[in-house]
């Protein structure tokens, strides 16, 4: 065989192998839209479940995972804005900031089970907030702040200097370059990473099943236990309740986590053609 | 009581939030060794790695047949994910059309969003049934763990490898196209081998995702405790022994699930030194 014929077949089998992956995506999404859509009703997502979720429908888990998702994002933002604020803004690269970005790395290594581990022993028992909404809010807090952390500090070195030079020519502080110049610059980046972290919040279930517990009651406080829908279909799937809920459950998930990706690769595509 | 102008005030608070996560990293450390070392060292070391037997309620620890199992269902991932992976990265950097790669990039990232539980649910709904009707037992098995770990860590290493071809100098691949190499050529001899490095992190952070990974093994991988003989024995990995007892285990049973937990940390800190120590130089 002579080389540019290798090379055909080469290129074929790369196209094959982009292929199956793509084909397995789309084999997932399918399979589970198709047997889950038609239980998704009304009356599915606005009912509460009865017999442990063998009838009725899935509310009270909706609301569990805005409210874990909402506490999440509100505790881990401004941690993880900040931290890259300091990082581009306010040091020089040092043995601090290598501390920092090392520590941000290894948090983003752990596995999920392990932050349930900690949140557990942590916020459930040492801080004796028990199973609750604050427990699961911050277990994921901690989970998703490298995130947040890294694309805020992607987006703001982004921005150009120039910015930065035009607004203490200006005669602006440092703080407030940051808030008036910098920060509006590089909001699409921070926000791509806050969209990115609900993705993963919402999917998340073995940090938040020790930390949120699995009670099917409508929280009424953050200091209630709920369990997320990831949760909820996780035990409807294992303790055999009921497929066809566990699939009307795994289709609104996965329409949630298709419509998160694509708000965040839109806010991705805008952010690169204003960067140029 | 001495007031910080506000702009030492705002530089303080931000260095607080910096140290957040570091602060986070070592709580975690300290509260799973504090929990989980205590048993380890009462029972002994060696008989708690390399004990067989796995009783809670006969107040017997040993979780080799856990260690055994999570190697050979992070091996298997491999198997799957490293040929297709790297595939993928090559595909993505060298071969695709941009407006091709456009689509498949972000359509592969999508893949990292889909809940580990539906893959989980994927893999009973589908595989299960299509392991033990072609190549027998019970289906539920390190076999079918392997292939979804496989899938799932596609994301992460076609990524981290594509940045690591796309970061080897154009250069390199003019010089050899120059010689006559043909493109195909090109990328095996020139552009793969300058991206080693880059490439074995990739492998090193998927296996350490695979390790990791726990709702979605639970569900297809069996849970019986005891040594894997074959790819379509039944198993139980670090992770799912953790998850699947924690909802009731109580006393010196709870402290053996969090001594699990600290031989999973500890994995998986060696594989991130790893894969950092790799992608050093080609940071710089």
């Amino acid at each position: 065989m002579d080389s540019e014929a290798k090379h055909r077949v080469v290129v074929s089998i790369l196209w094959a192998a982009a292929l199956l992956t793509l084909g397995v995506l789309a084999y997932i999404i399918a399979l589970v839209l198709v047997k889950g859509l038609p239980v998704v009703t009304p009356a599915f997502l606005l009912e509460s479940p009865q017999a442990m979720g063998r009838a009725g429908g899935i509310f009270p888990t909706i609301v569990g995972t805005i409210a874990l998702t909402i506490v999440a994002v509100l505790i881990a933002t401004p941690l993880g804005v900040g931290t890259a604020i300091y990082l581009t803004e306010y040091t020089y690269e040092n043995r601090l900031t290598r501390v920092i970005r090392f520590g941000a790395e290894c948090l983003a290594g752990i596995p999920s089970i392990i932050y349930g581990l900690f949140g557990f022993i942590f916020f459930v028992i040492k801080l004796k907030l028990g199973w609750s909404v604050l427990s699961g809010g911050l277990t994921l807090a901690v989970m998703i702040l490298p995130t947040i952390m890294r694309t805020a500090e992607e987006a703001i070195k982004a921005v150009p200097v120039s910015y930065r030079e035009a607004s203490f020519g200006a005669g602006a502080g440092r703080w407030q370059t940051v808030t008036r110049a910098v920060l509006p610059s590089a909001l699409p980046g921070i926000v791509t990473g806050i969209v990115l972290s609900v993705g993963r919040s919402v999917g998340e279930t073995a940090a938040v099943i020790f930390t949120a517990g699995s009670s099917l009651h409508i929280p009424t406080s953050v200091f209630s236990p709920t369990r997320t829908m990831a949760v909820h279909f996780y035990i409807l799937a294992r303790e055999g309740l009921s497929m066809e809920r566990a699939y009307g459950t795994a289709a609104v998930l996965i329409i949630l986590i298709l419509a998160i990706n694509t708000v965040a690769n839109g806010l991705v595509l805008r952010f690169q053609a204003r960067g140029g | 009581m001495r007031f910080l102008s506000s702009d030492q005030f705002i530089r303080r608070a931000l260095l607080v939030s910096a140290l957040s996560s570091v602060a986070m990293l070592a709580l975690i450390a300290i509260f799973i060794f504090a929990e989980g070392t205590p048993v380890m060292l009462r029972r002994g070391i060696g008989e708690f790695l390399l004990g067989t037997r796995w009783a809670p309620t006969k107040e017997s620890f040993g979780i080799l047949p856990m260690i055994v199992a999570s190697v050979c269902v992070t091996l298997g991932a491999m198997v799957i994910a490293v040929p297709l992976g790297v595939a993928c990265a090559v595909f993505l950097a060298e071969i695709a059309p941009r407006r091709v790669a456009n689509f498949v990039r972000p359509a592969i990232q999508l893949l990292a969003g889909i809940p580990s539980v539906v893959f989980g649910f994927v893999g009973i709904v589908v595989l299960v049934p299509l392991i033990r009707e072609y190549l027998g037992g019970p289906g539920l098995s390190v076999l079918a763990a392997s292939i979804i770990l496989g899938i799932m860590v596609l994301p992460t290493l076609i990524s981290i490898a594509e940045d690591a071809i796309m970061a080897v100098p154009r250069t390199y691949k003019e010089g050899a196209l120059a010689l006559g190499c043909t493109h195909s050529q090109a990328i095996r001899r020139v552009i793969l081998p300058a991206a080693r490095g880059g490439i074995i992190a990739a492998i090193i952070l998927g296996m350490g995702r695979a390790v990791g990974e726990t709702m979605a093994v639970i569900m297809v991988i069996g849970n019986a405790v005891k040594i894997p003989h074959s790819p379509l024995d039944p198993a139980r990995t670090l992770t799912s022994n953790i998850a699947l007892e924690m909802g009731y285990a109580a006393g010196e049973h709870q402290e053996a699930l969090f001594a699990t937990g600290v031989v999973l940390f500890v994995f998986i800190m060696i594989l991130n030194s790893l894969a950092s120590v790799k992608l050093a130089p080609t940071r710089r």
